[in-house]
């Protein structure tokens, strides 16, 4: 592998960053990045396309890795509001912890936080598979759609709250369930599926899929039911 | 939007140059609160003294209002826009009534053993220059950086307000039952200054504490009777305090050393600190109290 490309923030701005990061094409040779002095600044290799690895050393401010494609974004640090909002595909990786909104939207793509994660983690999730390896703070899940979120943790109050169809499993306790959201039997497709999870996270070994409990939706807010036709 | 900052200093290092890192602390925030800034620094005061931090109208020589004030054993020294004014405990009330009556336009921002208290319209690099915070020393300090939202752009408006001797608030959110509990304590006989929400806050918790509560239990109370959106974060004599709202509507990070204990709306204001790349950074929890106390 090639020598990586390094982008000091103490002189280069985010926006040179970024700009020459949305410059590279799908094929590029230049597929490491470093990025130094974070500083907490704000959209840090947001809207990436090409299948690139951007590391950044220090804490990331909001919309760390937001709209990603393709590329994995490692934070050797926390990272602020809205990790890895609205990804699309690709890895984002975050060795501490991460603040409110990790994930948010998400559609495809892992999203793994080796720290806690705050309040509302995975909310509106849309199709991506978040990774949490400490705790999750309240209303995580809210109206998330489809996806996955594993928590080795515990999770605060209101966890999946006005669920539909996204998949929750939690190793530690539960502070409270919010509408909708009701314990599931794990199934032997369930145990799969979150083997397969926590492999993809690199956890394969280190969990057993046995400790881990399934959250969903009771389905009684968001599908027709004939009984209650008349309130339509 | 707004942005708050706060310092606990743990080392005389760290006090020294306390007004320092604040200052670049509020530059960092301006993104959030380009309107008005303002900040409390805690000194060490002197022993049986009170200082009163004045806002006298534009134009006022602070030499000249001491001498019309006529206190005894006082002196006054101009800092920006404001002055402060320093008499024995003793004379306390008799300054504060000398005030009344000899200088009517003036303006007590706060009063207190250790703190000074400044705040002034504009961008917060150009407020923190204009009273040098830069030069200031103390062992705690918090600061604010304004995007008014409730009430005008107006000095009176900017944070932190200052309801009690060494006691100050600064706040991001919005309070919507504001109107209701200024009406329940005018009617316990607080005064107000200005039609601000955050103002509510403050004489709350003053009422709060004057009613026998710690500020920690003053804090626990808030989350029953005030309604809205906040982090605050309130100074003392002898620490500051955190507080969110239960659903932590509001940003809110800090970070502690063995030198240090800092907060911020955004990491970006911690990211200037001295060793900030060792310290633990965390974000604190929602409707909890954290109290750091010297």
């Amino acid at each position: 592998m090639s020598e990586p490309h390094l982008v000091d923030l103490a002189q280069a701005s985010v926006r040179e960053l970024n700009a020459a990061l949305h410059a590279l094409p799908a094929e590029t040779n230049e597929r490491h990045w470093q990025v130094r002095n974070p500083g907490g600044r704000h959209a840090l290799a947001a809207g990436l396309t090409a299948p690139v690895t951007v590391e950044i050393f220090g804490h990331a401010g909001y919309y760390c890795a937001g709209m990603n494609q393709a590329a994995s974004v490692v934070v050797h640090g926390n990272a602020g509001t809205g990790l890895a909002e609205n990804m699309m595909s690709g890895r984002v990786h975050v060795r501490g912890d991460a603040s409110q909104s990790a994930g948010a939207s998400a559609h495809g793509g892992m999203l793994l936080i080796e720290g806690n994660a705050a309040a509302r983690c995975g909310i509106s999730l849309k199709g991506a598979d978040i990774v949490v390896k400490g705790g999750v703070g309240h209303l995580s899940a809210f109206m998330a759609q489809a996806g996955t979120l594993t928590v080795l943790g515990d999770a605060g109050e209101s966890l999946g709250d006005s669920i539909y169809e996204a998949h929750l499993y939690v190793r530690g306790q539960i502070a409270s369930l919010g509408a909708d959201c009701i314990e599931k039997p794990m199934r032997d497709a369930n145990r799969a599926e979150l083997f397969g999870k926590l492999s993809e996270a690199g956890l394969a070994g280190e969990v057993d899929v046995s400790e881990f409990r399934r959250y969903g939706s009771a389905r009684t807010l968001y599908r027709f039911h004939v009984d209650h036709a008349a309130s339509y | 939007m707004c942005g708050i900052v706060g310092l606990f200093a743990k080392t005389p290092a760290v006090e020294a140059a306390l007004g320092a890192h604040l200052a670049t602390m509020l530059a960092a925030m301006a993104e959030r609160g380009p309107d008005s800034a303002g900040f409390a620094v805690y000194g060490a005061g002197e022993a049986g003294r009170m200082k009163f931090t004045l806002r006298p109208p534009a134009g006022s020589d602070a030499d000249a209002l001491l001498a019309r004030l006529g206190i005894p054993d006082s002196d006054i020294f101009a800092r920006g826009s404001h002055a402060v004014l320093r008499v024995p405990v003793a004379q306390a009330e008799f300054a504060r009534t000398a005030l009344a009556r000899v200088a009517p336009d003036t303006v007590i921002v706060g009063t207190g053993a250790h703190m000074e208290l400044y705040k002034e319209v504009g961008l917060p690099a150009e407020v923190a220059r204009g009273f040098r915070l830069a030069e200031m020393r103390g062992s705690h300090g918090i600061g604010h950086t304004r995007m008014a939202t409730e009430s005008a752009v107006t000095t009176d408006g900017a944070h932190p307000f200052s309801t009690g001797a060494d006691q100050c608030l600064v706040h991001n959110g919005s309070l919507s039952n504001h109107n209701a509990l200024r009406r329940e304590l005018r009617r316990l006989g607080y005064g107000f200054a200005t039609e601000n929400d955050t103002e509510v806050a403050a004489v709350y918790l003053t009422a709060q504490m004057q009613a026998g509560l710690s500020l920690e239990a003053a804090l626990r109370g808030a989350l029953d009777d005030l309604d809205g959106f906040y982090t605050f974060v309130v100074g003392t004599g002898t620490g500051f305090a955190v507080l969110r709202d239960p659903i932590a509507c509001k940003p809110a990070v800090m970070a502690e050393t063995a030198d240090f204990v800092a907060f911020g709306t955004e990491y970006r204001a911690l990211a200037a600190l001295p060793g900030i790349e060792s310290a633990r950074v965390w974000e604190p929890k929602p409707a909890t109290v954290y109290a750091w106390e010297r």
